[in-house]
């Protein structure tokens, strides 16, 4: 395929890619539950976010829960104690996890491989640790009853209206990622992915690369949480635990990592296993595992990867 | 007050024996084949599970179980290796995290489906009942035993790998695995055998360990992240940086256990923050 064609193409997956998840999303409230569709599209977010580091920098972090759960109760916490608007939360939320990426990304970035993913997932367990003993937080049982409040003088009690709240702003994330992934940042990013010595000498500054898209990561991962705790009205410590930061891996990974659309694939598929499973308990946890062996050794470009490499071939 | 402070220590000097076997076990197998093996913590369990199975349906006791389990699931490591492992060889060492964690995340479900959240207290074994009074403590024998032969096992690897020809074969394969098969070493089978053999030292921990903890399904994916943490923090260049880490940090846990209860689960962490700020390649590391 010649570059000028791949181009083409790339640009028609992703005109395609919006297509579908424009559609999909705007008919799923009433479709299903707007409680479950709203999960999907948090998870999703995270997901997408997940994957501005490990698809497109090749940086595997195992610590993102603690980006998604800290913005979860610290979003919580500004809606439900001190009644603050739905935007000021929101941005609290992500500010909290912003913040918590830079300090995550700078120690992080000191080793790379598996020291990273290793280092990730035990800095998480201190923001982990904290959150279960701070008193605020509520221990075992989390922030419960949550307020959403309104948002330009509509009610978010309504469902269905929080669902299009949180639509609109998994578009405009979305959005984001994609302006990040395309622009030249994300070139060098993807540069830096394929051959770091390369791009060293070309005369980037990789750390610092690498750490913005951390830092842009963490705080997309932020939102999510903050989305999902207004969403769900709850924050609990599932949120911040490993077993979620485990989960986000696989949603990238079977998706697809270094796809577009991949990752919310990846997530509708967890999210709605996870719901229709959840009476048969810790079956979960082995089905997981096993989807983490399976997708490993047998299709380590995702469904999306692999279906994109399929049309790939046919053209 | 003497007491409660020895006391903690020496609960640290146990613990960190624990991550002293984990590390070492971490440390050989990344050495060689290139992959950080998350089912570490849920062959641990494994261990010890075997252990307690093998007692309370077969009547095995403690001294056949320290050989029986480790030999089980080192034979189950095997496995892994041929079928998994192997053919993930020469992608990005990534993927080799991914699959071990999904392992761990299949034998972790599987027992928590079948036994629980709860825990089930091992027996301490006949020979090592009892304790000696130190004056300004009580040390129980069991424990003393563990300390004791956690010692004899690292250094006896360190020996084997330092100082023996096997060892030898093995810090090559580390270095040159092509080399060393154009020499005629079966280097495919060194490498199922030293995943076999570190897979075997967790599984010794656990049975080690079943005495002393209770024996549940949760019970290796805690220690796993501070076993991690100590391997960030002496890097896992070295045999007997492993160990020391190991120790180091068991005794700094116990430490602020009598100091500042609440932050003892964070100071493995908070040390690894610090000794990543200060030399990033770990205590013991080489920066590559």
């Amino acid at each position: 395929m010649s570059h000028g064609a791949r181009r083409v193409w790339s640009g028609q997956a992703v005109f395609l890619a919006w297509a579908t998840v424009a559609a999909c999303g705007f008919v799923a409230p009433f479709v299903v539950y707007p409680v479950f569709a709203m999960n999907v599209l948090v998870m999703a977010l995270f997901a997408s976010a997940l994957n501005l580091l490990l698809g497109y920098s090749g940086l595997l972090s195992f610590g993102h829960a603690a980006f998604l759960g800290s913005a979860a109760y610290v979003t919580g916490w500004s809606a439900k104690a001190w009644g603050m608007p739905v935007l000021v939360s929101l941005a609290a939320g992500v500010a909290v996890a912003t913040l918590l990426g830079l300090v995550f990304g700078v120690l992080a970035l000191r080793r790379t491989g598996i020291y990273f993913a290793m280092i990730t997932l035990g800095l998480a367990q201190v923001v982990y640790f904290i959150v279960v003993q701070m008193p605020w937080t509520g221990g075992e049982d989390g922030l419960q009853g949550i307020p959403r409040g309104t948002f330009l003088g509509i009610d978010l009690g309504n469902s269905i209206a929080m669902y299009y709240f949180t639509y609109a702003v998994f578009l405009a994330a979305f959005w984001l990622i994609q302006r990040t992934i395309r622009s030249p940042f994300g070139q060098v990013l993807r540069a830096i992915k394929e051959n770091e010595p390369r791009a060293i000498s070309l005369g980037y500054d990789v750390q610092r690369y690498k750490l913005l898209a951390f830092v842009i990561s963490a705080g997309l991962a932020g939102l999510a949480g903050s989305l999902k705790a207004l969403a769900m009205q709850f924050a609990t410590l599932g949120d911040v635990a490993w077993q979620r930061s485990g989960e986000v891996v696989l949603m990238t990974l079977l998706g697809g990592m270094g796809t577009v659309l991949g990752p919310s694939v990846g997530a509708l598929l967890v999210v709605t296993m996870e719901n229709y499973l959840s009476s048969i308990g810790s079956w979960v946890t082995v089905i997981t595992g096993a989807v983490f062996v399976v997708v490993v050794m047998a299709f380590r470009r995702g469904i999306v990867g692999e279906v994109q490499a399929l049309l790939g071939r046919r053209s | 007050m003497i007491q409660a402070l020895s006391g903690q220590l020496l609960l640290g000097l146990i613990n960190g024996s624990f991550y002293a076997l984990l590390s070492l076990g971490l440390a050989i197998i990344f050495g060689l084949l290139d992959v950080v093996n998350f089912a570490h913590g849920a062959q641990y369990m494994l261990g010890a599970f075997l252990a307690w199975m093998g007692l309370t349906y077969l009547g095995i006791g403690y001294w056949w179980a320290l050989f029986l389990s480790p030999l089980l699931v080192g034979v189950l490591g095997l496995v892994i290796e041929r079928v998994f492992l192997r053919r993930l060889q020469g992608l990005d060492n990534l993927y080799g995290l991914l699959l071990t964690f999904g392992l761990a995340l299949v034998i972790e479900g599987l027992f928590h489906h079948a036994f629980g959240n709860s825990g089930s207290p091992y027996p301490v074994p006949e020979l090592l009942r009892g304790g000696f009074d130190l004056g300004f403590m009580y040390l129980p024998k069991y424990r003393a035993w563990v300390v004791v032969v956690s010692l004899v096992v690292s250094i006896g690897s360190w020996f084997v790998i330092e100082k023996t020809r096997v060892g030898a074969y093995l810090r090559a394969g580390t270095e040159n695995p092509k080399l060393l098969q154009a020499f005629g070493v079966n280097v495919p089978v060194m490498f199922m055998l030293t995943y076999g053999f570190g897979v075997a030292l967790a599984a010794f921990a656990g049975v080690m360990a079943a005495p002393i903890y209770q024996v549940t399904p949760m019970m290796g994916s805690s220690v796993i992240m501070v076993v991690f943490a100590v391997v960030v923090i002496g890097g896992m260049g070295s045999i007997l940086g492993s160990v020391v880490t190991g120790i180091g940090v068991g005794l700094i846990e116990g430490l602020t256990k009598f100091v500042w209860p609440e932050a003892a689960s964070v100071v493995v962490f908070v040390l690894m923050a610090v000794v990543l700020l200060v030399r990033p390649a770990g205590l013991f590391g080489r920066q590559k």
